[in-house]
């Protein structure tokens, strides 16, 4: 069968089972959205901006737990996707980017919106394609996408040529995928697993650093048997969460810089540590000399160079965590860890965390109420800052695959176009963006394309007029000197709503809270409330960068609103 | 300051465009050293062989495996410092000469089994192979004639005996490198 390579992407997408792209048009791409209409079971969403086209696939792909896609054209458009690419690549998110490109003759001759796309794209993504050749589409098509989904999933991009868009070949789709230098370890090693065994026979004091890969592997269960067969404690880190009840007796909550002080206690005395899925990130360990200095390691993960990167490990075990936690569940035997379990319980007393009392609008009051009113069993989106650290200690995740954010990267404004990604993925359920006022005015352009959608997320703007996190770290480390946090010319965001035509609505009062969000969650469509939250408001715990749980600042050190230090511009 | 520990490593890959650029590009971003690299196709069509001579420890080289793996484009990576091998770098060395000092140089040239493959009535393009230090060596005797111009391929290696490239991993026979030779000379 002869068809254009335009026609050739498209029936690629849909035999990948594609039904959603995000995306925004150019030259270069121009044919292949010229041909979209013969295909009307790929739904194209017109975004405002390349940015929130691909971090829309990338909540679209996390809410989904299928392969997001994106398209752009060439230069400018594909310049665009850098951020989403690199969250993407950060947090294991799969993403296939399709982007347009000069004709082939033109290529190297600085043409109009030319860039060397897979050159800019080669460290922030999984793997990139520039096809040449027409005939080459289905196989580099079918190669991203498994690439893109398998292993350690990522975002993989494919670079097209004006030209190969439009001439014509044989449409060959392979049957099988032959990548001979790629072939993800999927079954743990029996020894390595033995071993792991052994020393969880062997520990007094073992915790479960859960990661986003349990979630990624759909180890829900597998990880709750070896935590109950054992009766070992779990600890989820930023993107574990979800990965482990919140509500289960065994979750403690989130390690390192913002999490809750026992936990980081908790790993100091640990003398075992089955880390899964994780990365042992800087937010989690802080200084690696002195985290987790009593403790054996045993790292599981699915990609080799994660192993051993950050942290020396004493039995290191690659592959899929469900099937590693599954092997590993029988070889383990049962046990009780009771002193353990005591002595953590004493951790959480001497260390409590608890939610500040405050006759004003405390933004962790907002989030435990938005967690009451949906029953803990929402998606929620966040960008990166206060608001999304309040998120992760306060809204308690009953439900998988619920919690989307930018954690690696640190990406702000992933929360308007990422809960609109994930809304598209998952139209039955309720998605709150929990957004802070500085994220939200980076990406609320696409207020737009939700707006022409109706598309039903529901945004609590954290409103304190300031980038919230940047002046805590400027008021604990810098001297209170604060410089270029404050955001005195904010939108009046209601107003704002009413432009877009987006049911609006503000809150600075305490007691107004709860109804605000049951109106919103009424609303048919989408809706936003302007929590005017208290701005001196900081997050707690802060273990200092590189530093240790010795230097954890627990809590504000004296009530001081009077002492508010000067704004500076 | 402590000599810098050194490792040959050597990857096949897929020789496809960009291949060089994200290697380096890893390299670069990840902070790891390459002091040498030489590139050329394999005995099998479609893939090269690269060797790396990367500074740095044993951890340094695990990552540098690790994340070499982690480029789809990569095949196969071997570490064979450990093995007994061969090291060869083929250098061309351009250097000023006349009637006079020319018997001199054609007699270290000698020396050194390298051979001299351009003459002119002021110059002399010299071929030498073996190790950096044997290139480094005759390098410097020829200097003070006045050496115009030096070009080097990098190290390439390979295992000694019938077994092939790395399919004697974690043999921990020494790096035979201060032999320059050894198995040419009659």
């Amino acid at each position: 069968m002869q068809l254009t390579g335009a026609q050739m992407v498209c029936e690629c997408l849909v035999r990948e089972g594609v039904s959603v792209l995000f995306g925004l048009p150019g030259g270069a791409i121009l044919p292949f959205y010229q041909t979209l209409a013969e295909y009307p079971d790929l739904q194209h969403i017109l975004v405002r901006h390349e940015q929130n086209a691909g971090h829309a696939a990338d909540g679209y792909a996390r809410a989904s737990g299928k392969v997001g896609v994106v398209v752009a054209t060439s230069g400018p458009g594909a310049t665009n996707l850098v951020t989403p690419l690199a969250t993407a690549m950060m947090d294991s998110v799969p993403i296939v980017a399709l982007t347009g490109q000069v004709p082939r003759a033109a290529i190297g001759r600085d043409a109009f919106q030319e860039t060397d796309t897979t050159g800019v794209t080669a460290p922030i993504t999984k793997h990139n394609y520039l096809v040449m050749d027409t005939a080459d589409i289905p196989r580099v098509m079918k190669e991203a996408f498994h690439i893109a989904r398998t292993g350690r999933p990522g975002p993989v991009l494919v670079d097209l040529p004006r030209d190969v868009l439009t001439e014509r070949a044989e449409f060959d789709y392979p049957d099988a995928i032959n990548l001979r230098s790629y072939k993800p370890t999927l079954e743990g090693h029996a020894q390595q697993i033995k071993r792991a065994a052994k020393l969880v026979r062997d520990a007094r004091r073992p915790l479960i650093l859960a990661g986003h890969g349990v979630s990624i592997s759909g180890a829900f269960a597998e990880l709750q048997e070896l935590a109950e067969k054992a009766q070992i404690p779990v600890i989820t880190t930023l993107l574990g969460i979800g990965a482990f009840a919140g509500d289960h007796i065994l979750s403690l909550g989130m390690p390192g810089m913002h999490g809750q002080a026992h936990n980081n206690w908790a790993i100091e005395r640990s003398d075992l540590i089955i880390a899964v899925g994780m990365r042992f990130d800087d937010r989690v360990t802080g200084r690696l000399s002195a985290f987790a200095p009593n403790a054996r390691i045993v790292h599981i993960d699915i990609d080799p160079a994660e192993v051993g990167k950050n942290v020396g490990v004493t039995v290191p075990i690659v592959g899929d965590a469900r099937r590693v936690l599954h092997a590993l569940t029988l070889e383990v035997e049962p046990a009780t860890h009771a002193d353990w379990l005591k002595e953590i319980d004493v951790l959480r007393e001497e260390h409590p965390f608890v939610m500040p009392e405050s006759e004003r609008l405390l933004p962790q009051y907002v989030i435990r109420e938005i967690c009451e009113a949906t029953d803990g069993r929402a998606i929620v989106v966040t960008g990166v800052g206060q608001h999304q650290m309040w998120t992760a200690q306060h809204y308690v995740f009953k439900e998988h695959n619920s919690w989307i954010t930018s954690g690696g990267l640190g990406t702000m404004g992933f929360e308007v176009p990422a809960a609109m990604g994930a809304a598209f993925a998952c139209p039955e359920r309720t998605v709150w963006s929990i957004a802070g006022d500085g994220g939200f005015q980076m990406t609320f352009s696409e207020l737009a394309t939700i707006a022409e959608h109706r598309v039903p997320v529901k945004f609590a703007i954290i409103n304190n007029n300031s980038l919230g996190l940047v002046r805590q770290l400027q008021d604990l480390f810098y001297d209170r000197n604060r410089v270029s946090v404050e955001y005195s010319g904010n939108p009046d965001f209601v107003k704002l709503a009413e432009a877009y035509g987006i049911w609006a609505v503000r809150v600075s009062d305490k007691a107004d809270v709860r109804q605000a969000i049951d109106d919103a969650s009424a609303v048919d469509g989408p809706a936003i409330i302007d929590f005017r939250v208290e701005r001196e408001e900081n997050v707690y715990p802060h273990v200092p960068a590189g530093g240790s749980v010795f230097e954890m600042i627990e809590g504000p050190p004296t009530p001081t609103a009077e002492d508010v230090p000067a704004w500076r511009p | 300051m402590a000599p810098v520990e050194t490792h040959t490593i050597t990857a096949l890959v897929q020789d496809r465009p960009g291949v060089l650029a994200r290697i380096a590009g890893m390299f670069s971003r990840r902070g790891f050293n390459i002091s040498n690299l030489a590139v050329g196709h394999s005995e099998t069509p479609g893939l090269s062989r690269m060797t790396f001579v990367v500074e740095g420890d044993d951890w340094v080289v695990e990552q540098v495996t690790k994340h070499l793996y982690k480029l789809i484009d990569v095949v196969q990576v071997y570490d064979i410092s450990a093995e007994s091998i061969v090291l060869r770098e083929l250098a061309l060395l351009k250097v000023r000469s006349n009637a006079e000092n020319r018997p001199e140089i054609i007699q270290i040239v000698d020396i050194f089994r390298a051979s001299i493959v351009d003459v002119t009535k002021d110059s002399l393009v010299i071929e030498v192979t073996g190790d950096e230090e044997k290139v480094d060596a005759l390098i410097e005797l020829l200097r003070p004639f006045g050496l115009r111009e030096v070009m080097r391929t990098g190290r390439i290696a390979m295992s000694r005996g019938s077994g092939t490239t790395g399919g004697r991993k974690g043999t921990k026979a020494s790096v035979d490198q201060s032999a320059p030779d050894a198995e040419v000379v009659p």
